[in-house]
């Protein structure tokens, strides 16, 4: 099954694709900036398809099987996307054409940023970050200019909840604020408490994810908000979970003043097996001058059909600045546009009511078997425990790997780290029952081999092409990269 | 819409949760909140959905319409079928990260060849997995130098040849009362030797663009001692594409290198998504932003590959990572692990060469115009400046009257140079267009 390097593929002279003869006059290139050898594979193109092929074949993916990764919203990315976001106007525009050549692009925008503001009630959006952790930058920057503007330069403290995804800890220190951590109370909430006790004229904000990656609403999250305003800090919200909620409640309504959308996560954008992401930032009435720039407006109003509005960018009054290079993700706002714009509001209001449908199905079938530390209606996904005291032997780790047998990617495990061996299982809305109920069989199996026979588990996966990782060789040998063999040891 | 749910299935659903509704699944969501209204355009099919984003698309008029003399950080090249078939692979583009590396050798085995790739090309000993692009990748690498020094240095010295969008982007992430950002205010005309004297004992790095945003091609070893000598390090950012010809940067003593990734298959698609790359030397691996995959055997001493020193990252790490980034551009590095396997050696020099050739007889004929000459004399790579009769926003606007998608006004990003168009030329651009370009450009002078 090992499929070798493509360096070690290399034959000296052959080659995968040829370019034309140069057809102006040649020049000399200056010799003081020649690099004297090029070590790169040299194969042929049929050599680099099967390559590539093969490898991709080595790959779970949403396409091949169930892949219930809690937190992550791995749908099915309809294939309209991957032709809309490939239209030649599209993939062929220049960033930074002059505007009048590229109205296509900028209308897209404009829209896609009303239609994100309308789904997450919000006056203001930017599409520019490039994904979920940097949309959490944007929004902690903005609280952290918001306060400056204000005068309140010593706001420099941010309430995290125990159950955060590690990014909101880490953007928060980038940002140079201090984290400050927040525990959960016993049904799953944000401990009131312990938040009322950290809200002095020191806070710069709080972040909060609702639904919580327990896969939880939070119940007190009007309280929540209030107290956090009424300390004068800012809310952000982590939309990692927005999948929970389209049609179902709006964060801007709730009182959020900042929110991340995950356009991977909730719009149907490929996950790419690592990226690209899209993690535009919608923002309420009184921060819409922070977002950074550029963002797309209407320059000229139009009159009627025949006469469209002229688009533009702008950077707004207070803009903490730019991202990144030019305008965000562009082909991944294609991508988003067009799935918004198959569903409608009924549509979307659908999706989430499904994929709550689908995660509460799902736990209801195995809350008995495994335990379920918050045992609530859930959202959009549930956390439950890997474990089971009566053989402490067995782990999450050993469920994940040995669900791998089925034909199934595991649920995210050891996150969120305040259940103990937690599995966190999200099967999203484009999952049919009879694939949930193969799930569910799978995983009482499991549990039934845990108790009985757990050598099962502990040297699982058995079926797939390859065994149980080294990890720990990895990190002490370290080889991180390959050369040509002729180049080794050299 | 996608949701494949049967009357039959949602009445056994909610019975088997014990509820009597779809919306009863939401009695936790306070009631004045539930359900709103959102204004959003009716529900299209998928043959409406298409034919209204053709629609869309066709109001562009793109690189693939006009002839295009524009780069400033994004490049119109051929990207050979192959790629974009391998892209489609739909078992590479819906998976996700590679916690599992049992079931995601693919995606492994890619980012490992990637990393390959990048470190053959630029030199250096480590690259991560991927950043998100030119700029952020630049920022990174500036926040890197700020951790390796635990922020006991407190400057950061940027060229004014680097790309606008990326000191911007600097600016944004590292700006603050206890981090210095200069040397952006230097005259760009001035060559690198003009950063030396900012150089103290307080400068974590300096950064600079090879070849830089004019297109200008420096050798930057004397810079590189100047900054070692007070104990900083040098970052350099880099077009991978020029690299097949140019020397890596690790001979002028580079210690980070960044870059912008998008010269190597990836599409233009209107500035996004696109690669970041960034790489250093071993000494510096720990401190290094995002995913890294390394080499190791499965238990029955398979050869295969992991996520390893994952001990730096949010997900680990929380409040003390070394960067908040998780997901970063996966696709994206497959695309240019694929460019650059396809072109190979020879593949890669030819695109260098013809882009050099394309660059150094546009440039040639259009400093023979009356009124045209070229800002610079230093050596150049595929991009220069030329100094125009009228301001470069009228050539431009005279351009595309012309049907010609023009060069960056400078003015745009340098105030003060309304006079002076950078122009970008690459493999795809035609000596039919350049003339075409040339005549326009002289009937300009004389009109």
């Amino acid at each position: 099954m090992v499929e070798k390097v493509i360096y070690d593929k290399s034959s000296e002279g052959r080659r995968g694709v040829q370019f034309p003869q140069p057809d102006v006059p040649l020049v000399e290139f200056p010799a003081a900036f020649t690099r004297r050898d090029l070590p790169l594979p040299e194969v042929n193109e049929l050599e680099v398809i099967r390559h590539f092929t093969r490898l991709s074949q080595l790959n779970h993916s949403i396409d091949t099987g169930f892949y219930p990764l809690g937190s992550c919203t791995m749908k099915y990315n309809p294939k309209i996307n991957e032709e809309t976001a490939r239209l030649a106007g599209f993939a062929k525009a220049h960033p930074l054409q002059p505007e009048e050549t590229v109205q296509g692009s900028l209308m897209l925008m404009y829209h896609l940023q009303d239609f994100l503001a309308e789904i997450g009630g919000f006056a203001g959006v930017t599409l520019q970050p490039a994904a979920g952790a940097q949309g959490e930058l944007t929004g902690v920057m903005i609280i952290q200019k918001f306060h400056y503007k204000q005068g309140q330069t010593q706001r420099n403290k941010i309430l995290i909840p125990d159950s955060a995804h590690g990014t909101n800890p880490a953007t928060s220190a980038m940002s140079g604020l201090k984290v400050v951590e927040i525990p959960s109370d016993e049904r799953g909430n944000v401990d009131l408490e312990a938040l009322k006790a950290e809200c002095d004229d020191t806070l710069a904000g709080f972040m909060l994810t609702n639904p919580n990656t327990l896969g939880l609403f939070e119940e007190h999250v009007r309280e929540v908000i209030e107290v956090v305003h009424a300390a004068g800090g800012l809310v952000y919200g982590d939309g990692a979970n927005m999948n929970a909620l389209l049609g179902i409640a709006r964060p801007g309504d709730l009182g959020f003043d900042i929110l991340h959308y995950n356009l991977h996560k909730t719009f149907t954008t490929p996950h790419g097996g690592g990226g690209p992401g899209s993690g535009p930032v919608g923002v309420a009435e009184h921060l819409v001058d922070y977002l950074p720039g550029p963002v797309v407006a209407v320059i000229e109003e139009g009159n009627g059909e025949d006469e469209p509005p002229l688009y533009g960018l702008v950077t707004p009054k207070h803009s903490i600045g730019r991202m990144k290079s030019f305008h965000g993700h562009f082909a991944m706002h294609v991508r988003a546009f067009t799935y918004i714009l198959m569903h409608g509001e009924e549509g979307l209001r659908d999706v989430s009511k499904h994929a709550v449908l689908n995660a509460n199905y799902l736990m209801v079938k195995l809350k008995d078997t495994y335990r379920l530390p918050y045992d609530r209606s859930c959202m959009h996904e549930f956390v439950l425990e890997g474990r089971w005291p009566e053989v402490p032997d067995v782990h999450a780790l050993d469920i994940a790997k040995r669900l791998m047998d089925f034909g199934m990617h595991p649920p995210t495990n050891y996150f969120p780290l305040i259940v103990r061996e937690a599995l966190m299982i999200e099967p999203t809305e484009t999952e049919t029952k009879e694939v949930l109920d193969q799930f569910v069989d799978a995983m009482l199996q499991i549990a039934k081999e845990a108790h009985e026979s757990p050598e099962i588990l502990k040297d699982a996966p058995h079926t797939t092409p390859f065994k149980r990782m080294d990890e720990v060789k990895a990190a002490k040998s370290l080889v991180l990269c390959c050369g040509l063999p002729e180049n080794i040891g050299a | 819409m996608y949701h494949p749910h049967t009357d039959s299935d949602r009445e056994e659903m909610l019975a088997a949760i014990g509820v009597k509704s779809l919306e009863e699944l939401f009695d936790g969501v306070p009631k004045e909140f539930r359900f709103p209204a959102m204004d959003l355009p009716p529900a299209h099919t998928e043959m409406e959905v298409w034919e209204e984003l053709s629609r869309i698309a066709s109001a562009n008029d793109t690189v693939a319409d006009l002839p295009s003399f524009l780069g400033a950080g994004a490049y119109n090249h051929y990207t050979p079928a192959a790629v974009d078939s391998i892209l489609r692979r739909s078992e590479f583009y819906t998976a996700y990260t590679p916690y599992q590396p049992e079931i995601s050798q693919g995606t492994l085995q890619a980012i490992f060849e990637y990393q390959s790739h990048i470190v053959n090309l630029t030199g250096m000993d480590v690259s991560n997995a991927s950043h998100y692009d030119g700029a952020t990748a630049a920022a990174e690498a500036v926040n890197m130098a700020r951790v390796i020094f635990r922020s006991k240095r407190k400057k950061a010295i940027l060229s004014p040849a680097l790309h606008p969008h990326y000191r911007e982007t600097i600016d944004t992430y590292i700006k603050s009362a206890d981090f210095e950002i200069i040397g952006e205010d230097l005259d760009p005309a001035l060559g690198p030797e003009a950063l030396i004297d900012l150089i103290d004992e307080d400068t974590a790095v300096v950064v600079v663009q090879y070849p830089d945003f004019f297109g200008r091609i420096y050798d930057f070893s004397k810079l590189a001692e100047a900054v070692h000598q007070a104990g900083g390090l040098l970052a350099v950012s880099v077009n991978p594409m020029t690299l097949s010809l140019l020397k890596p940067p690790s001979e002028f003593g580079a210690d980070i290198v960044s870059g912008e990734g998008q010269s190597l298959g990836i599409p233009l698609s209107y500035g996004g998504p696109y690669l970041g790359i960034l790489a250093t030397k071993n000494e510096y691996v720990r401190s290094l932003a995002g995913r890294i995959v390394g080499e190791t055997e499965d238990k029955e001493g398979t050869r295969g590959y992991v996520l390893t020193l994952s001990t730096r990252e949010q997900h680990i790490k929380r409040e003390r990572a070394s960067s908040n980034i998780c997901t970063n551009q996966g696709l994206m590095a497959l695309a240019a692990t694929v460019y650059i396997s396809l072109l190979g050696k020879q593949g890669l020099k030819e695109v260098g060469n013809l882009c050099y050739q394309k660059a150094h007889y546009a440039a040639s004929e259009i400093s023979k115009l009356d009124g045209y000459s070229l800002w610079s004399s230093e050596p150049f790579f595929h991009e220069f400046v030329i100094k125009t009769p009228k301001p470069a926003k009228e050539i431009n606007e005279i351009l595309l009257e012309n049907g010609i998608i023009g060069g960056f006004d400078l003015s745009r990003s340098y105030p003060g140079m309304e006079d002076y168009l950078l122009i970008a030329v690459t493999e795809t651009n035609s000596r039919e267009e350049i003339e075409a370009l040339i005549d326009v450009l002289s009937e300009v002078k004389h009109g």
